[in-house]
């Protein structure tokens, strides 16, 4: 009878080789890792986002940033000009903020005088500017995923969007297969 | 460390980010720590308070050890050890 309770050496050899492989997998569903789907295309939540991925980044944790919706309005860049598109899709262009530097207010925006005001305390305050935040994005190796399909449903297109090292253009399981193995996934 | 032993540390690279708000600092931090050696001293200037707080944060996550800082008239004095 006692036999039979007391596990063998054997026994207790497989559980522990279980008990590895677990461990191992937990480990690498946990990566050091912060995936932000940003789906605001307000100039404080771009501001947020940017400012904790580059802190992020800065601490030596991967980031992968997936933008979509009102968000991809912030990855057009002014300069650049779509051609083909049809008259919902110019609709779309012309309302939507063109450029980082355009983007709205959540909150006391009042009629753009939000964001000049904003700006200016940014400056004296030497807080970096959204350009500046981009550049250093790019510097620390974040990566930017752009939704292809809310792209594409907002009458955006691949031209038009801001020159940054391996912009990748993927849908909403690249995001859920970046969010799965990262420690902290969060939405904006 | 105690204020008098940190005043007498030699520093092997001074960082002054005195002119940026969080997160320049740390960002400036993370650019200037691959200037030094391992072992060797980094001192950072800033004027943002809520750097005081982070920059420890990053030595404990990257493993860089943390020897405190002093305030000056209108910044503080932050050192490390690079891992």
């Amino acid at each position: 009878m006692e036999n039979s309770s007391t596990p063998t050496l054997e026994a207790l050899q497989q559980e522990l080789e279980k008990l590895r492989a677990k461990t191992t997998r937990l480990e690498r569903s946990r990566k050091d890792q912060l995936s932000i789907a940003i789906v605001s295309g307000d100039m404080d939540r771009i501001l947020a986002a940017m400012i904790i991925s580059l802190a992020a980044a800065a601490m030596d944790s991967k980031v992968k940033l997936f933008f979509s919706f009102w968000s991809l309005s912030a990855l057009r860049d002014p300069k650049k000009k779509a051609k083909g598109k049809n008259f919902i899709a110019k609709m779309f262009g012309m309302m939507l903020p063109k450029g980082r530097n355009k983007l709205k207010l959540s909150n006391m925006n009042m009629c753009g005088m939000g964001p000049v005001m904003i700006k200016r305390l940014m400056k004296q305050q030497n807080v970096l500017s959204l350009d500046e935040m981009f550049h250093q994005a790019a510097e620390l190796g974040i990566e930017i995923t752009v939704c292809e399909m809310s792209m594409n449903l907002m009458g955006f297109k691949k031209e038009e969007m801001i020159d940054y090292p391996n912009l990748r253009f993927a849908g909403a399981t690249t995001f859920v297969a970046d969010a799965g193995e990262s420690s902290m996934q969060w939405f904006i | 460390m105690t204020t008098e032993e940190l005043k007498a540390l030699k520093s092997n690279l001074t960082v002054d980010a005195r002119g940026t708000a969080c997160p320049g600092p740390l960002l400036a931090a993370k650019k200037a720590i691959g200037e030094i050696e391992s072992g060797e001293i980094m001192e950072i200037l800033s004027a943002d308070e809520g750097t005081k707080n982070d920059i420890p944060r990053w030595c404990e996550k990257v493993g860089h050890e943390y020897l405190g800082f002093y305030d000056e008239d209108s910044f503080s004095r932050l050192f490390l050890v690079k891992d």
